[in-house]
Order: C-alpha cells, then sequence, then structure tokens
C-alpha cells in the first residue's frame, strides 16, 4: 500500500474515512468530557454555544476548500471526505440550534420567535441551519441519483450562501474584538473568490474555443467541456459525472 | 617640596568603582527587602484584608463561587476573552501605585495606594452585578464610598462630572497592544452619581485583597449600571465640567451610551436585556430596572428619557 498524495489507495481513503470520523466527533467527546468534570468554566451554556458555533462555521470552510484543493493540486482525494464534514458541520450546526432551544431558552417559543425575527444575527444564523437541512436531506447517493448530478450541482451551490450567512451571524454577535470573524471572512473570501476566477476563466477559456470552432467550422464536443468547477458534489459520485 | 611616597597599595587591589557600588546597592536592595518583610501584611492578592466591617448593603443572595468571579472577567486589558484576564493580570504590578486626583478640586492630590486603603473604614458590600452582555453575578466586595474620596479633595461649583482612567502600559496590560479599544480606559459618572452611597471604590473581594483580574487594586463598582462602567486599575480621577466621551461609546455610540443604567426595558441594539443569566444558575431570571436598585437610585433620573439617555 504506496501513500500516494494525489491518488491514495482505496483502502488507506476507506481508513482515513473512519478516522476522520472519529476526529470530527471529538469536539462533542470533549463537551461532554468537560461538562461531566465540570470544565466547562462559569458559563458552561455560553461556551457550549460558542463551541458547536465554531465547528459548525469551521468544518463548512473546509468543506469549500476540497474544489480548490482538487483544482490547484490536483488532489481528488479530499472529496470523499467531503459528505462526511457536511454532514457533521450540519450536526454541530443543529446541536448549536438545540443548545440556545434547550439550555439557553429552555423552550421560551415567544423569545425565540422574537429573537429570530428582532435579531439579526439570529435571523441570518437561523436561516442558514434552514439552508442547510434540504443539503443535509440530499446528501446521500440515493438521492444525487434521484435529482439527477446537474440539479443536485445547483441545490448544493447554497453552500455558498449558508457560509456567507455563518460568517455574518458570528460577526454581527462578536461585542468588539472581530479578530476571529474576519479570519473566518478573509478564508471565504479566498474560496469564493477562487472560484469566481475558475469560472472567469473557463468562460473565457470557453469562449475562445468557440471561436475557433466557428472560424475553423469543424463541429463536434469542445475539448474544454467538462463539468462546472462550481462542483460541490462528493468525490465518489463526481468521480461519475467527471469524465 | 613635595617628596613622592610610592602608595602601599598596589594598583591591582584596588576593587573597581562598578564592583564597589555594586556592592553596595545590594547591600541596600538587602536591607529593602528585609525592611519590606517587616511591613504589615495585605498587599498581595488573595491575602486577608484587615478591618473589614459588615455594611448594611449586603444582598441575601447567594453569592458567586470566588472562582467564578475571578476566572471569568471582562477586562480587554488582558485580552477580549472571558478567561484571558485571569491567566495573563499576573503581569499587572499593584504596588507602587498611585491614583492622582485632579481637575475642578480645590485640594488636587496624588494619593498612594496603602493611604488610599487607609482612607475610610473598609467595608463588604455584596452587590448584584450585571453584564452588559446579559450575565449576572452576585459580588462580595470590599472597598469604601467613592464620596468618601469626593469629599476630601473639594470638588469645586465647576465640577459636573468625574472620569475615571485605567492605567495605560501595554508591558504589564498584553491587551493594550491590540487597538480592539482605544487606550487607556476611560469612564465617567455624573457628579450625583459619583457621590451615591452605593458607589463604591472597591480594593477587595471576598473579605481579600482583589485579585489582578478583577481590577486591582483599586476599582470602582456601580451596581445599577453594566458592569462596564465600572472602571478598573484606576490611576486617574478627574473632576470636569463636561460629560466625559468613555471608551465603550467611543467605540459604538449606537451601542453603549453615557448611563449605561441596568435596564430590562431598553436593548442592546443586537440582543435583548430583559432576562439575565445569573451565573450558575439554569434559568435565565427577568433582569430587574436598575438592576434591583431602583429604590435608590431612581430619583437621580427623574424626568429624563431613559430610552434616550440609555
Amino acid at each position: 500500500m504506496v501513500m500516494n498524495i494525489r491518488n491514495p489507495h482505496p483502502k488507506t481513503i476507506a481508513a482515513l474515512k473512519r478516522g476522520l470520523f472519529l476526529i470530527l466527533s471529538i469536539p462533542l467527546f470533549k463537551l461532554i468530557a468537560d461538562g461531566v468534570l465540570d470544565q466547562l468554566g462559569a458559563n458552561p451554556i455560553e461556551k457550549i454555544t460558542r463551541t458547536t458555533g465554531y465547528w459548525t462555521l469551521t468544518l463548512l470552510l473546509v468543506t469549500l476548500a476540497v474544489t480548490p484543493l482538487r483544482r490547484f493540486f490536483g488532489w481528488s482525494w479530499p472529496g470523499r471526505f467531503r459528505r462526511m464534514l457536511g454532514l457533521f458541520a450540519f450536526f454541530y450546526g443543529c446541536l448549536h440550534f438545540l443548545t440556545y432551544l434547550v439550555l439557553d431558552q429552555f423552550f421560551d417559543w415567544a423569545g425565540i420567535v422574537k429573537d429570530i425575527a428582532k435579531r439579526p444575527y439570529i435571523t441570518v444564523g437561523f436561516t442558514a441551519l434552514l439552508l442547510l437541512v434540504p443539503l443535509a436531506v440530499t446528501s446521500t447517493d440515493g438521492m444525487i441519483r434521484r435529482l439527477g448530478g446537474k440539479r443536485w450541482r445547483v441545490l448544493h451551490r447554497l453552500v455558498y450562501l449558508i457560509a456567507i450567512l455563518g460568517v455574518v451571524h458570528f460577526w454581527w454577535l462578536v461585542k468588539k474584538d472581530i479578530s476571529r470573524p474576519a479570519i473566518d471572512a478573509a478564508i471565504l473570501a479566498l474560496l469564493l473568490g477562487f472560484r469566481m476566477m475558475d469560472a472567469v476563466r473557463k468562460q473565457v477559456s470557453g469562449a475562445r474555443s468557440e471561436e475557433k470552432r466557428k472560424s475553423s467550422n469543424i463541429d463536434g464536443p469542445s475539448s474544454s467541456r467538462h463539468p462546472p468547477g462550481l462542483s460541490v458534489l462528493d468525490g465518489k459520485a463526481h468521480s461519475e459525472t467527471t469524465p | 617640596m613635595l617628596i613622592k611616597k610610592p602608595s602601599d597599595i598596589r594598583p591591582s587591589e584596588i576593587t573597581p568603582r562598578e564592583l564597589f557600588y555594586g556592592r553596595r546597592r545590594f547591600l541596600q536592595l538587602a536591607a529593602g527587602a528585609s525592611a519590606l518583610a517587616l511591613l504589615p501584611p495585605g498587599l498581595a492578592a488573595g491575602e486577608k484584608l484587615p478591618d473589614v466591617r459588615k455594611s448594611d448593603y449586603v444582598l441575601p443572595d447567594k453569592t458567586t463561587p470566588y472562582e467564578d468571579i475571578t476566572r471569568y472577567n471582562n477586562f480587554y486589558e488582558f485580552g477580549t476573552d472571558k478567561e484571558s484576564p485571569a491567566k495573563l493580570a499576573g503581569s499587572l504590578k499593584t504596588r507602587p501605585w498611585t491614583v492622582a486626583v485632579e481637575g475642578e478640586v480645590r485640594k488636587p492630590k496624588t494619593y498612594d495606594i496603602d493611604e488610599l486603603l487607609k482612607l475610610a473604614p473598609l467595608e463588604e458590600r455584596v452587590y448584584r452585578l450585571r453584564c452588559v452582555e446579559a450575565w449576572s453575578m452576585v459580588v462580595p466586595w470590599v472597598g469604601f464610598p467613592l464620596a468618601e474620596l469626593i469629599r476630601r479633595v473639594e470638588p469645586t461649583g465647576n465640577a459636573k462630572f468625574v472620569e475615571f482612567t485605567t492605567l495605560l502600559d501595554p508591558a504589564q496590560m498584553p491587551g493594550q497592544r491590540s487597538a480592539v479599544l482605544d487606550w487607556p480606559y476611560v469612564e465617567g459618572l455624573r457628579m450625583d452619581e459619583a457621590m451615591h452611597p452605593l458607589t463604591l471604590l472597591a480594593v477587595g473581594l471576598y473579605g481579600e485583597v482583589l485579585p489582578n483580574q478583577n481590577g486591582a487594586p483599586i476599582r470602582l463598582v456601580v451596581p445599577w449600571k453594566y458592569g462596564f462602567k465600572s472602571a478598573k486599575s484606576i490611576v486617574r480621577i478627574r473632576f470636569v465640567e463636561k460629560q466625559p466621551v468613555s471608551t465603550w461609546m467611543k467605540a459604538g455610540a449606537r451601542e453603549y451610551g453615557f448611563y449605561a443604567n441596568v435596564n430590562p426595558e431598553v436593548d442592546h441594539p443586537r440582543w435583548s436585556q430583559a432576562k439575565e443569566r445569573r451565573i450558575g444558575e439554569f434559568f435565565k431570571r427577568p433582569t430587574l430596572p436598575f438592576n434591583g436598585y431602583g429604590d435608590q437610585v431612581a430619583q437621580l433620573y427623574a424626568g429624563m428619557d431613559l430610552r434616550k439617555f440609555f
């Protein structure tokens, strides 16, 4: 089993997947352990809210790094972990909301409705979580097949909006020190900026080949025709749809 | 006629000047250190303050544990998260320390901290502390009314406001190396607020010398206002005619006003102030107008629109 960073062995991938699952569970187990050992500090509810929120946003940003890694370094294997990363982001997002619902507000529905309507940071945070639901629901292979690659991809582009809302949510809630949301915003800008550049480049080269095709009067598929670089497909499904 | 007799000390035997004085300095230091050891105790954080009497200002509520009061602090001079002050405030030197009392007063004076500690009888006061972030504590402070100090310096008729300034020293306060706030930290009170018997200059906590992360060696406590009004580690108290611009007003005038009275009716633009989580409790409790001190202080604001003067 030779470790090849561009194209690891399937067994390596499977082992990495199991390892990643454990790693992504660590924040949850650490919270539970700290809770049991009374190590969550003076304001445990705030600590749980912050920690789950942090991991939601961080994992969203990690999922968005998958495509740039493939385009830049030719690594397609991180795509094999994207579904798990995305589902963990959703999982921590749910825990984040449940912390707010149960621990912070204790089912004070009137207060929650008022918060969502009146507090912009809660409005955008809640919207982001709601938008994550269809992505999580359609994350299975069966759903990808049922929707078809193209429609699935369009739907999953929602993740761009979700990540932006997530960063805005974080930015708007901090009292004064915006350094951490600013770091997240910079990373997100980089990841989305990369996609925009990629899309522009493709459009330009597409237009060129179109011209070439017209001038030489040759019909037939263009060599540069491939699925849009904005694809957020899971690696496995992706390999089925990419030539 | 002068007959030169050769010196019977060889130059090599003469102690060099630096060493000679170095030794002298060492002896002086040693003497100073021994003298310091003989001084009455009670200067370092955590040491028992002597002669603290009980006061009438004691809440029946259960006090917040010492660990929580000293490990969950908003003290941006030591970082913007709550855990940093407890970790980093060790670099603050609280001796020697002076507090300059100046401005519109007949008797301006720079007080040494140890003089301030003996200025008036120290008393224990158990106050609610309500942070603008919607959490609260119950804190047994030790201190004396600010009014005691104000009376001694004899404010002139021009003294309408009092301005408090925190130490500015990025070497001791690493948080000041970041421009998150406009340093030094400045807060202010109206003269009648400053003279109010509830307004305290605190030097201790739980009967002991105030820990650095709680604003040592001396801080303000204004229990009916949000916590940020209570300036910590004060080096200057100035009496002025015009309303001071506080650090948080500069940071966000829309969100933080000069008065900052605890008010469940007036929300922070981004979050509700109707309820608070008392540290150590699960359920939120309703926030009380003026943090529960309305009977004592509401008349200070009679006729004022508290939505406008938030």
